[in-house]
């Protein structure tokens, strides 16, 4: 995905947001990593008012068979789970005293 | 206080006579001498789950597995009539392995129709019987009979696949899972194929994460952080205690109450937990394949509380399952690589999602179990470290750490007779070795 990721009618506001729009757990976990507290609070702010909004217009249409702007927007709420820790809770990127833990994920769902 | 009823005898532990309660001795999570006897007697000789049935699909679908504690690698395939079969990894026509792609020592997985070694073209069937050598006339005495695959103990359990690297093991499958094997069977395993895996190498004892993952003991005040400062501070004023211990040595298990799927008070957690229905317990709502399938196993929730929210069994020796209320199961798998290092794997496993919603919850499921699980791996290091120093040379366990003094200590009598023990001090008469 990229910053062109194309999102559905009514949800342009969230478009400079798009580059979270990530394909896989890793890229968004490591997006996470990268991000300032001050870029994570605000995609927070900009995403938590439409969450509900996301999931409904996504719910209108076939999971197994999303068009790709439904999709973005989906991965863009996977972004969120990601980004609600910090925010949420840690107040930093990282969880705290977690050093140099890290995870492989050797497989995970397709979307 | 209690808040729930403990056994007669007053604790969990010394309803185990001979368990004991003095404090325990952790030499046994870093000396080599003593790792290398684990290897040789529980791991070499014990039934070790490898993966789902679901990893393999059509007849000729493979994996493999790395056991370099073993020094040993091996393939796991569905054979065209459905049978799931092991072999060692290795040709034998001059020990080349036979099934990597890229990188040898890394895992890896397909469908072929038949082994080909990379190195000379010497193939196998899915059964592991040899069926072509290039150029089989130079050779002297050729009896392709007798040069199959040299085959694994391998048998399968409601679609857990387990392996054993004895070649004439003690135990069935099914009499070594006893009394889990029929306690458990039933539960909707198979429909839970939504499945996320991770793994990580961990710088710390293969038992000490087990440690960390059967007693809750930890878990108001580790990751307190993980909840609303309100429910938080409740927690940790409260601590933790279990409904229920019980031991089917070697095997064991914990259930545990937990009411916040969904929570009385939406107050009690984080504004996206609410937004999406899900956290640490999973999903909020429950799927189909658990609200079609009420009764559940009999050694589910034990104490039949109705707050009860999981159960954690560790499934000897290193294989754990836990069933959460909400309709969804994880599994951990602990990997020795030395003494002081091992490696961790673990799967969720949901019911496949109908919607977005349902999807996204189970997305941050995922997300907020590898919170905890950062926070659970790195304090590992920061103990393994610590008890290598032996400046402490014995540890306090308390009566809801009861799980981890028996684990350290099946694993004690396990390497004291040499394999599987036909009793443990501290079981009743095997008559009534329920637990009970």
């Amino acid at each position: 995905m990229s910053d062109t990721a194309t999102l559905p009618a009514g949800f342009a506001d969230l478009a400079p947001f798009a580059d979270w729009a990530l394909d896989t757990w890793r890229e968004r976990y490591e997006k996470r990593l990268a991000s300032s507290m001050d870029e994570m609070q605000a995609f927070y702010d900009a995403m938590m008012p439409r969450l509900t909004e996301i999931l409904e217009h996504c719910d209108s249409l076939d999971l197994y068979d999303l068009p790709d702007d439904a999709r973005n927007l989906l991965l863009m709420s996977f972004s969120l789970c990601e980004a609600s820790f910090p925010v949420e809770a840690w107040r930093q990127p990282r969880v705290p005293d977690s050093g140099s833990a890290d995870l492989e994920m050797v497989r995970e769902p397709p979307l | 206080m209690a808040h729930f009823p403990k056994p007669a005898e007053g604790s969990w532990t010394e309803h185990y006579p001979g368990l004991g309660t003095a404090p325990v001795s952790y030499k046994d999570s870093y000396d080599p001498d003593y790792w290398q006897q684990e290897i040789d007697t529980i791991f070499k000789k014990e039934w070790l789950c490898v993966g789902r049935v679901e990893r393999l699909g059509r007849g000729g679908s493979y994996f493999t597995r790395e056991f370099p504690w073993a020094k040993r690698s091996i393939v796991v395939v569905k054979d065209r009539d459905g049978t799931v079969r092991a072999f060692y990894n290795v040709c034998r026509h001059r020990g080349n392995k036979l099934v990597w792609d890229d990188y040898p020592n890394e895992e890896t997985s397909g469908v072929c129709r038949q082994f080909s070694c990379k190195y000379h073209g010497w193939r196998y069937d899915l059964d592991g019987s040899l069926t072509f050598i290039q150029q089989e006339e130079e050779f002297f005495d050729v009896d392709k009979d007798a040069l199959g695959l040299v085959p694994v103990a391998c048998d399968v359990w409601e679609g857990f696949i387990f392996v054993n690297l004895d070649p004439e093991p003690q135990q069935t499958l099914a009499e070594a899972l006893a009394p889990l094997s029929e306690g458990l069977a039933g539960y909707p395993f198979g429909e839970m194929t939504q499945t996320y895996e991770v793994r990580s190498e961990v710088d710390s004892n293969w038992k000490l994460f087990i440690d960390a993952f059967v007693e809750f003991y930890h878990a108001p005040v580790l990751h307190q952080r993980q909840a609303t400062a309100e429910e938080s501070q409740k927690l940790a004023s409260i601590g933790f205690e279990g409904l229920h211990y019980q031991l089917f040595s070697p095997h064991s298990m914990v259930s545990s109450w937990g009411g916040m799927s969904p929570p009385k008070d939406p107050r009690m957690v984080k504004p996206i937990e609410n937004l999406l229905r899900s956290g640490l317990f999973g999903p909020w709502d429950k799927p189909a394949a658990v609200n079609d399938n009420q009764d559940l196993p009999p050694l589910l929730n034990p104490s039949k509380h109705r707050a009860w929210g999981i159960d954690s069994f560790l499934v000897w020796p290193n294989f754990m399952i836990l069933f959460w209320e909400t309709g969804w199961y994880l599994t951990y798998s602990y990997w020795p690589l030395g003494p002081s290092k091992h490696l961790f794997e673990s799967t969720l496993n949901f019911a496949p999602p109908e919607n977005a919603s349902q999807r996204a919850a189970q997305e941050f499921a995922f997300s907020t179990f590898k919170e905890y699980a950062f926070q659970d791996a790195n304090t590992l290091e920061a103990t393994q470290t610590m008890i290598e120093s032996e400046v402490v040379d014995t540890f306090m366990l308390n009566d809801q750490e009861i799980l981890c003094r028996h684990h350290h200590a099946a694993v004690r009598e396990q390497v004291k007779a040499g394999g599987r023990p036909t009793s443990y001090p501290w079981m009743p008469a095997p008559a009534s070795a329920n637990g009970e």
